[in-house]
This record gives structure tokens, sequence and C-alpha cells, in this order.
């Protein structure tokens, strides 16, 4: 039976949403689950992530040098605690938390690493996206342990309702000093997180600057109570912070809605939105390859739809 | 202080890949091929340490099979000093691409080495980790900003939650983002030039490097495809569209 290890994501002392979903992830594999908590005193992301239901036990790992969580000091822990625990996988929300880490615990292991799970077919058998999504293949590994990142978009968070153990746990692992943090830059917003939003607000190039993206975008997002989210392009240009993006290499969505405004709908773009149920494109060019993905498109000039849209609803 | 530069040959970021019917892989006999557009970014940032003369060397390495030689000498009109070619005809994945690029730093001591954060063909983001980690030394990946001090680097790193910096001791591994810089267009001399310099070929068996164990690519078939949608003519139209959908009131 499988015996799997997740790395919890955490800052400010809260799970993040990502945790949740790579036990679901774990839950279709089956067996036994734990989660691990890095921190300098993980006490209240511990108790959050013995809620999840299906999880059996939490191992707290309490050091100062987990502050940050930087991936060179907590992969040596994972690889060690996973060894310990004789742990047949080793999973993490694919964040990028868990794509900064897991290849490095991977390697630390001597074994592959499995990228963006999306489907579990058996416990050493998943499908994963290539090519920016446009193809999707199986991949079956014979390495023990099994190490993967959960595409977040393709899996539900776990629900609560679990009451799992909650253990202190060390590791004799050597943690190097070669990396320290500095600080982080983050932009607070009252809005929907982007990754977890049920609905989703973008805007490309077309909106030429970050003025038009304050005066457009987000009365429309707040009247939606959408998250916001914006095209490579958009961010390139300083329109937006890059925590914005939104393809294949920025952020990949699932929510119930997403509406693309201005954004020609290039294939590293759709690879972050072909989860989405419903996509709506507006766009004034008619033949935009946004179109061939959106279940409802408008074609015209933003500046003239987007004040009317928000003003209607 | 020398950089090791890693470039991966890959399916050209513009192309629309097919399937192939038999669920095989993807074609890619006959289809443009380019340096992974991480990997630009990594050369394009080693080039402007050695302007700012941070930098003295530049290595550039591929492994891969005899038409990886291409994307070497791209490298090379980049403003490369000479490349490393491991020859292997068979798929490189990522462990095994560490373990190559693991043995190469051990000879060659670069400070810097510089990957792209992914490749766009398998999109696995793991072989700049997995070489830090192999050679037990730090890692900034998904890098935006790099500043070279002495013996330390300060990168600032693109994070689901903004803009993280770090300061790395060297010899550091990073990985680079797209924000990270706008790599330059090369111009023909620049390319004349690097037909002349210096590429050395070795195997993985020259290196002492065992190739992993590989991930099996079990089937390959097309994405899920959307329904049909509706292009709906008026801004009440679409407000209609999304009621009708119960996605608005
Ligand atoms: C390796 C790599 C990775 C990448 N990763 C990503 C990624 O993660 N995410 C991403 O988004 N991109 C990514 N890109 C970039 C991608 O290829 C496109 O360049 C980018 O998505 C284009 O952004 P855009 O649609 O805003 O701009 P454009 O392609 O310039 O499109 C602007 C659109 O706005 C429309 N328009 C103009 N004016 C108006 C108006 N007044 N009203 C309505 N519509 C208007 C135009 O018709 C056009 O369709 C990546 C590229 C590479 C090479
Ligand atoms: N076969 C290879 N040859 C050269 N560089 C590679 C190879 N495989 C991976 N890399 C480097 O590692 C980065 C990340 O690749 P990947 O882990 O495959 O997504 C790429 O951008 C390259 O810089």
């Amino acid at each position: 039976m499988s015996k799997i290890l997740i790395v919890a994501q955490h800052a400010g002392g809260k799970l993040n949403a990502g945790t949740a979903k790579a036990v679901s992830c774990a839950q279709k594999i089956g067996g036994d689950i734990e989660i691990a908590v890095f921190a300098t005193s993980g006490a209240s992301v511990a108790a959050e992530a013995a809620k999840l239901a299906g999880v059996k036990a939490v191992l707290q790992v309490d050091n100062p040098a987990n502050d940050h969580n930087l991936a060179a000091v907590v992969a040596p822990q994972v690889a060690e605690l996973a060894k310990a625990r004789g742990s047949s996988h080793v999973l993490a929300a694919g964040s990028t938390f868990g794509k900064d880490l897991m290849p490095r615990v991977a390697a630390l292991l001597g074994v592959p690493q499995v990228s963006d799970v999306m489907l579990v077919h058996a416990p050493n058998k998943f499908d994963r996206p290539i090519y920016a999504g446009n193809a999707i293949v199986t991949v079956e590994t014979t390495a023990t342990p099994v190490v993967a990142t959960v595409r977040m978009a393709s899996f539900q968070a776990a629900a609560a309702g679990g009451s799992a153990a909650v253990e202190k746990a060390s590791t004799s692992a050597k943690l190097p000093t070669h990396t320290r943090f500095v600080g982080i830059e983050s932009h607070k917003s009252e809005r929907p997180d982007l990754q977890s939003a049920a609905r989703v607000v973008s805007g490309g190039r077309a909106f030429a600057s970050g003025e038009n993206f304050t005066k457009l975008l987000l009365p429309l997002a707040d009247k939606l109570g959408a998250g916001v989210g914006a095209s490579r392009a958009a961010v390139d240009s300083g329109y937006v912070p890059n925590d914005w993006q939104v393809g294949q290499t920025g952020k990949i969505i699932a929510p119930e809605l997403y509406v693309a405004i201005g954004i020609s709908g290039a294939i590293q773009h759709l690879a972050g939105i072909k989860d989405a149920r419903t996509i709506v494109a507006i766009n004034k060019d008619p033949e935009a390859p946004i179109f061939e993905v959106a279940d409802i498109g408008l074609v015209g000039d933003l500046f003239q739809i987007l004040p009317e849209l928000t003003s209607k609803l | 202080m020398k950089a090791l530069v890693s470039v991966k040959r890959v399916v050209d970021f513009n192309v629309r890949i097919q399937v192939k019917p038999d669920g095989s892989g993807v074609v890619t006999d006959g289809i443009k091929h380019a340096m992974n557009p991480f990997d630009e970014i990594a050369m394009e940032e080693a080039v402007r340490l050695k302007e700012k003369g941070k930098v003295t060397e530049i290595v550039a390495i591929t492994i891969g099979g005899a038409k990886c030689e291409e994307t070497l000498r791209t490298a090379l009109a980049f403003g490369a000093d000479r490349a490393i070619h491991v020859k292997e005809e068979g798929e490189v994945q990522p462990l095994t691409a560490a373990r190559a690029l693991a043995a190469v730093v051990r000879k060659e001591a670069p400070q810097i080495v510089l990957l792209g954060k992914q490749a766009i063909d398998d999109d696995n983001n793991q072989t700049p980790q997995m070489l830090a980690a192999l050679l037990d030394c730090a890692q900034a990946t998904f890098a935006s900003k790099v500043e070279v001090d002495g013996g330390k680097a300060k990168v600032t790193r693109e994070i689901d939650a903004g803009l993280e910096t770090l300061e790395i001791d060297l010899p550091a591994v990073i990985s680079t983002d797209l924000r990270l810089n706008e790599p330059r267009y090369l111009k023909l001399p620049d390319i004349m030039k690097a037909k002349k310099k210096p590429l050395e070929a070795v195997t993985l068996a020259d290196l002492g490097v065992q190739a992993a164990a590989p991930v099996k690519h079990v089937k390959t078939v097309n994405p899920p495809v959307r329904g049909k949608g509706v292009v709906v003519k008026t801004v009440d139209d679409l407000l209609a569209a999304l009621k009708q959908k119960g996605l608005v009131s």
C-alpha cells in the first residue's frame, strides 16, 4: 500500500490552498497520507493540515532555518523524512513553491520527478500536460519513491472534517547556509486570489496602460466579484504586476468564469485557461485565436464595451 | 569568473504541435526547432554579465543528438566563447541532463550556471533544481533580476505571491524567467564568427554519467476539445448569454 508524504505550503501561519489539492491527488493514489510542515513554529499550519479529510498524520518539523521555506534548506529535510517514514510517494502542489522544491528533493533521493500530475491512473501512472497543454502524456515511473508535483487546476481541494494526529518531528539533515532570504514584494489585494477565484477577469496588451487597467478592468472585476489576471504582454509592458500572469509560464487556473479582454489567445496564454468552465472573450479582431476557445465571444472595442458592461451589471 | 549556460533544442514556440495518431508522441520531424526561449534569456544574461565585466568566459552546453549542434552554434553567436556537446541520440530526461551538467561543472568549475526555468517541450521545470541538488550549491529559480557582486549574487525571483529576493553564495545555479531580459537579435557577422568557435563533443560515458531510469511515456493524446461557442453582437446579448448560464443574475 502507498504511503504518501505531502509537503505543506504555507505563509503567515496559514496553510496554502494548494496543499488541500495535493491531498485530493493523494486520495486518488490511495494509501496513508501524511503532511509535513516545515516552519519556524508550525503549530497553526499543522492544526489546519490535520483537519483535511483523509490525512492520517501531520509531521511538524520546527526549525528556525525553515523561516521562508527556502528550497535548498527544506529539500534535504524532506528527503530525509521521506526515507525515515518509508514514503512511497512525495508530493507537493505545483505552485512556484513546489516547482522550486520538489526537483531538488527528487535529485537528493536519486529519482526522476513527475511534474504537474493532472490525473492518476495508478499509483505510478499519471497524466500530465506537455507542450503548453497541447498534448497530454500518460507517464509511468518505476522509481521509488515517486516524487511529483500536482497540477492545482486539475484537483478540487480536499474537504475539511479530518482529525489527524499532529506529531513533532525532526531530521538530522545538514542544512546549508549558502542561500539567504532578503525580502518579498507582494501586492496585497482585497480581490479574490487569482489561483482559487471562481471568476477571473483578465486583460491584455490592448489596454495600453496600467491606468486603463485601473479605470476599466478593476471596476468590472469588482462588479463580478472576480480575481484579476493578465497576459504576458500586459505584464511585460509593466501595466500590471508579474503575479497576474496567466498561462504556460504564469498561473494555470480553473475558474467557473474567465473573461479575456484584449487578449489574442496565444497558445502559451491558452495553456493557463483550458480548465475554465466558461470562457468569455472580448476582442476587436474577429479572427483572434481566443475566439476558438471562447464559449461566448463579443467582437468589439474594449474601450466602448467595458464601461457599458460594467454599468449594466 | 566563468559562466556555464545550458541550451536545449526544442520545437519552436510558434509551432502548433500535432500529436501522432498512434499516440507515440508528437510530430517533430520536419518541424521548425529553435533554442528553448528561456535558454536564450540565460545566454543573453551571461553575455550581459560579460559585458559588465563580471564574467570572463562563457561556456555553452547541450545534451542531445547531432541536430543540437545548431543550437550550440546559436549560443556561440550570442557570445559564448566555446561550446560542449554531450552527444546522446536517445531521449534525455531532466535527471540525466542534470547529472551530465553536474559532471561538466565539476570539471569546468564555473561560478555561475545559468539555465532556462523550463524547456517548453516537456514543460518539466526540473533540471536546474536537480543540478543544484547534485552540486549541493545554492539555487535561485525563476529569476527576473540577477546582480553579481564578488562571491555572491542577489537574485529576484518571480513567485506566485510576487517577487522574492534571495542572496546566494557562488557557485550557484540560476534559472531564468521571462522578464529577466530581452534577448538580442543575432547579427550575421556573429553567426559567421560562431562557426569558427571551438566546439567539443563528449559522451555521457566520457563524463562517467549513467542515464537515470526514465519516466516512461506510455501514450500521448490530444487534450479534450472545448465545445463550439457562440458569438454575440452586443453587450446586452452577452449579459443575456451569461444569465442563461447562471453566471450573472
Ligand atoms: C516561452 C514563452 C512563454 C510564454 N508564456 C506566456 C504566459 O504564460 N502567458 C501569456 O499570456 N503569454 C505567454 N507568452 C506570450 C504569448 O506568446 C503572447 O505573446 C502573449 O500572450 C500576447 O499577449 P496579448 O494577447 O495581451 O497581446 P497581443 O497578442 O498583442 O494581443 C492583443 C489583442 O488585443 C486585441 N485588441 C487590440 N485593441 C483592442 C481594443 N481596443 N479592444 C478589444 N481588443 C483589442 C487585438 O485584436 C489582439 O488580439 C509566452 C511566450 C513564450 C515565448
Ligand atoms: N538536454 C538538455 N540539454 C541542455 N540543457 C537542458 C537539457 N535539458 C534541460 N536543459 C536545461 O534545463 C532547463 C529546464 O529544463 P526542464 O527541466 O526540462 O524543463 C532548460 O531550459 C535547459 O536550460
